[in-house]
């Protein structure tokens, strides 16, 4: 049922520095807290950006729509 | 179940981090919000089977999450032209945050594999538990962990952050506020 997908961005890979060995004394699976943390900082913030937009029209019209339509003896 | 106000206010009010979670999957706020959609009238269509009691949120993102990857096997063609559609949805709050690191987290965030990046946002992004995303993702929780572990490596790499020099001024202060003061 899940099997692996392959990434979405076929393109171009992004330039990895780590890749390239260029000092890497940092191992892969283990980050740094701080880094760990501003990750999830970014991560939170884009997230957020959309939460903060609230509700479009759109689905609450829907919802609406639905309602009617779904349920016809509450009108 | 029928349909009462008490389950279309929690779906209305799951709205905004559905909204979220598409708009990181995909990358694409119009997708984002026909995925949102399609998300609604399943959920709907099947309310019988949600069991009252459960956390509805879940159940949702669950329901969107399977529909994204559907379609996504469909489409992986012509998926991840995300910059202009995303960035301009941002443009009304631009300034909260650097701007031009954000774009690239954004950018970085649409190269992991998918299983990583659903991950990542449902741990770091959207609050649920390991557990809990396990359950969305119909996979074990060890999984789940591995994914997000691999998902930050791989961020880290591809912004370059592998080290605490690499923050500026941001972690400087950060660190004299932690070490210093009384």
């Amino acid at each position: 049922m899940n099997d692996r997908e392959k990434p979405v961005g076929q393109q171009k890979p992004m330039e990895t520095p780590a890749a390239h060995g260029k000092k890497s004394d940092v191992k892969p699976a283990k980050l740094g807290r701080e880094v760990q943390a501003r990750l999830g900082q970014q991560l939170r913030a884009m997230y957020d950006d959309v939460l903060n937009q609230g509700v479009p029209d759109r689905f609450a019209d829907l919802i609406k729509r639905l309602d009617v339509n779904g349920n016809k003896d509450k009108q | 179940m029928a349909m009462d106000d008490t389950v279309r206010n929690s779906i209305l009010a799951a709205v905004p981090s559905l909204r979220a979670f598409a708009i990181s999957l995909c990358g694409n706020v119009d997708r984002a919000d026909d995925l949102v959609q399609e998300t609604m009238l399943r959920a709907i269509a099947n309310i019988d089977s949600f069991q009252p009691g459960t956390n509805m949120s879940a159940w949702l993102f669950t329901i969107l999450r399977n529909h994204f990857r559907s379609e996504y096997r469909k489409r992986r063609r012509e998926v991840e032209d995300s910059d202009g559609h995303y960035a301009d949805s941002l443009k009304s709050q631009p300034e909260q945050h650097g701007h031009i690191e954000f774009a690239e987290f954004r950018k970085a965030l649409g190269f992991l594999p998918a299983d990583q990046r659903e991950a990542l946002i449902l741990v770091g992004a959207s609050g649920f538990s390991y557990e809990e995303a396990a359950n969305i993702c119909g996979c074990a929780v060890g999984t789940i962990k591995s994914r997000v572990n691999r998902a930050r490596t791989r961020l880290a790499e591809m912004l370059n952050v592998n080290g605490a020099d690499d923050f500026g001024p941001d972690e400087q202060t950060r660190a004299v506020m932690a070490g210093g003061g009384e």
